[in-house]
């Protein structure tokens, strides 16, 4: 150990050279860790697995031939799958106890390096061989959720021949939902950004419209959108007011989720104008734009663009809210699901309506991630 | 008669007392520069004077218009006060053009054409006409700040404040910025920096003014305050300057 050096601020340092040998020592160039067993473990789960496919497969093949579904194809397509069901695992399962063996050997030599190496290969084949085990085992056993009880769960489920049957109904009944959601997307748009600016009124001209604003997104966040849909629905009529009590049943859907959505909104337009630093406001007020100007040409602008994520997700909820109208009797998709499902005891054209739900959702997620890239690339340096 | 007359002005921030009394005037086409240690108010009297910060007692008054106290207007005042900030805080979101040209179109109620013609005139004086449609993130801060400058100027103003304009900038920068101020001096804009560029205000500033506790402890021409200060402190503080090799 060296002594501090006078006069320089450093303590003292203590170098390898410094050392006295034999106090401490260097251990990552020792041996491997033997990983034949890791190996090992894997082969063998991977051949219950295969074992399990196998069997899965079997039955799967006599299930369907109950429904009529059988043939040379057929059989072709179970054989093709249980092949790559056995080959997926199994192939990094015994490379990694080929490397293992290859390992131990090159230990035996004394070959230090190689023998790390095979032994690192090993283990990362292993654990390949481990996960591809572990997603196939899942899928057999949604497999086996569909074919057990003969079928019973696909029949309920995915009943193909009422499913096509009954498409282009409910397809015609989901506009009811996209007219809804549509018209409240714009409402909620202007009504969030409209409660979002009444919660950041300024000054104390500002603080009743902040109390009021704050009370609305309390009340409607906290209001279960089902019960709001089901009061708006039917009380509005019961109410007599004159033009309100005509409204169709979509208006007052459409009115229902725009209140509760745009409680949800305002707060993320909230987030997003706070996002914005000050110096920001500061700056367009310094060269002589009011309050609204700024909020309008300067911080909203850029209040938007950090939130358009967030928006999303309540667009999306949004969506899905739409089926709750079933409620006070609007012929949605949903709605139209449920007429067929009782009519043939047979829970097919709800799946229907779950999958068009789902399907809309993918583009739309794509579309805003582009915009959002897009966008990005046009105001940011450095960004590909 | 002086253009900006600031009259005995005292201001809180909780308990740090930042102006207690402090008296300063800038006469019209006249450069005054702002120096003390960080914290003296300096930035905090370039924000009082355009309104963004409210002072508590004492009185700012511009061209004999009292502009603070109740019932000022402050968007018309900041019609005629430009101020650049340290951070250059251009609109992230806007191009060049149309960060000079918002505020002539919404405020003075320009027409497109006249407003974007003004700031291509002023783009190009300052050699950034080709980066009128580049947004801010593809400038250098040097650039950045020049167009800040740019963005002030479009509005016509009487008086310039300039908070810090170099402080955020890499060393090399410095000067195309400074020049810009340098040509707005020579042309007559009255001018009040903040500024750690000892050497700069040496050479622009018509009066050097040393703020420290809250008050211009000692003002000069830069000759009596760089050659020789009289004060205690300014001596201490301008050594510091020295020992960091910054005069």
């Amino acid at each position: 150990m060296t002594s501090a050096v006078p006069g320089k601020g450093l303590g003292p340092v203590e170098t390898g050279a410094s050392r006295a040998a034999g106090e401490r020592r260097f251990h990552a160039g020792g041996p491997p860790r033997n990983p034949s067993g890791l190996a090992l473990i894997s082969v063998m789960v991977g051949a219950f697995a295969t074992l399990a496919s196998w069997a899965t497969l079997l039955d799967l093949r006599t299930a369907l031939a109950t429904v009529g579904v059988a043939g040379l194809a057929i059989d072709a397509c179970l054989i093709a799958f249980g092949i790559i069901a056995v080959v997926m695992p199994l192939v990094p399962a015994i490379g990694a106890v080929a490397k293992a063996r290859r390992s131990s050997r090159s230990l035996t030599v004394g070959d230090l390096i190689t023998a790390r190496m095979e032994a690192a290969a090993s283990r990362k084949s292993s654990s390949v061989a481990l996960g591809l085990v572990a997603s196939q085992i899942l899928i057999l056993l949604a497999i086996l959720f569909l074919i057990a009880n003969d079928l019973a769960v696909s029949k309920t489920f995915f009943y193909l021949p009422l499913m096509r049957d009954s498409f282009l109904l409910i397809l015609k009944a989901f506009w009811i939902n996209i007219y809804i959601f549509m018209i409240a997307e714009i409402l909620v748009l202007v009504w969030g950004l409209a409660v979002a600016i009444a919660r950041l009124a300024p000054g104390p001209g500002g603080r009743p419209i902040r109390l009021i604003a704050t009370f609305y997104v309390d009340l409607f966040r906290g209001l279960p959108a089902i019960v709001n849909v089901y009061l708006i629905g039917f009380g509005i009529p019961l109410t007599g007011l004159p033009v309100l009590k005509d409204l169709s049943q979509e208006s007052f859907a459409i009115l229902a989720l725009t209140l509760t959505s745009g409680a949800y909104v305002a707060e993320v337009y909230r987030a997003g104008i706070e996002s914005i630093h000050w110096s920001q406001m500061a700056a367009a007020r310094s060269l002589g734009l009011s309050h609204l100007q700024a909020l309008r040409y300067v911080i909203v602008p850029q209040g938007v663009r950090q939130i358009i994520p967030p928006l999303l997700n309540s667009f999306i909820s949004l969506q899905k809210d739409t089926a709750l109208v079933n409620v006070i009797g609007s012929i949605d998709a949903f709605n139209q699901s449920i007429i067929i499902a009782s009519n043939h005891f047979n829970l097919s054209a709800v799946t229907t309506v779950a999958i068009i739900f789902f399907v809309i959702t993918i583009p739309q997620a794509r579309f805003v991630d582009r915009m959002i890239e897009r966008d990005r690339q046009r105001m940011r340096a450095g960004s590909k | 008669m002086a253009l900006i007359e600031i009259r005995d002005i005292h201001k809180k921030f909780g308990e740090h007392q930042v102006f207690n009394g402090l008296n300063l005037e800038v006469e019209e086409h006249q450069v005054v520069c702002l120096i003390g240690p960080s914290g003296c108010g300096k930035s905090t009297l370039l924000r009082c004077i355009n309104g963004l910060e409210e002072i508590d007692a004492g009185e700012i008054r511009i061209h004999h218009e009292r502009v603070t106290g109740p019932g000022v207007d402050v968007d018309a005042l900041r019609r005629d006060v430009g101020i650049v900030f340290q951070a250059f805080n251009l609109f992230p979101h806007m191009t060049v053009l149309q960060n000079v040209v918002l505020a002539p179109m919404k405020v003075l109620r320009q027409e497109r054409g006249e407003a974007e013609h003004k700031a291509m005139a002023l783009l190009t004086r300052i050699g950034l006409e080709h980066k009128a449609h580049a947004y801010p993130d593809h400038l250098s801060g040097g650039q950045q700040q020049r167009v800040a400058i740019v963005r002030a100027l479009a509005m016509g103003p009487m008086v310039m404040l300039l908070d810090e304009i170099t402080s955020a900038l890499d060393p090399e920068l410095v000067s195309e910025v400074l020049n810009i101020v340098r040509d707005l001096a020579k042309e007559g804009m009255t001018m009040l920096l903040a500024t750690h560029e000892m050497g700069f205000a040496r050479e622009v500033a018509a009066k050097i003014c040393f703020l420290c506790e809250g008050t211009v402890h000692e003002e000069g021409t830069p000759q009596e305050i760089f050659g020789a200060p009289r004060k205690e402190r300014t001596r201490a503080f301008l050594k510091r300057i020295i020992d960091a090799g910054r005069l």
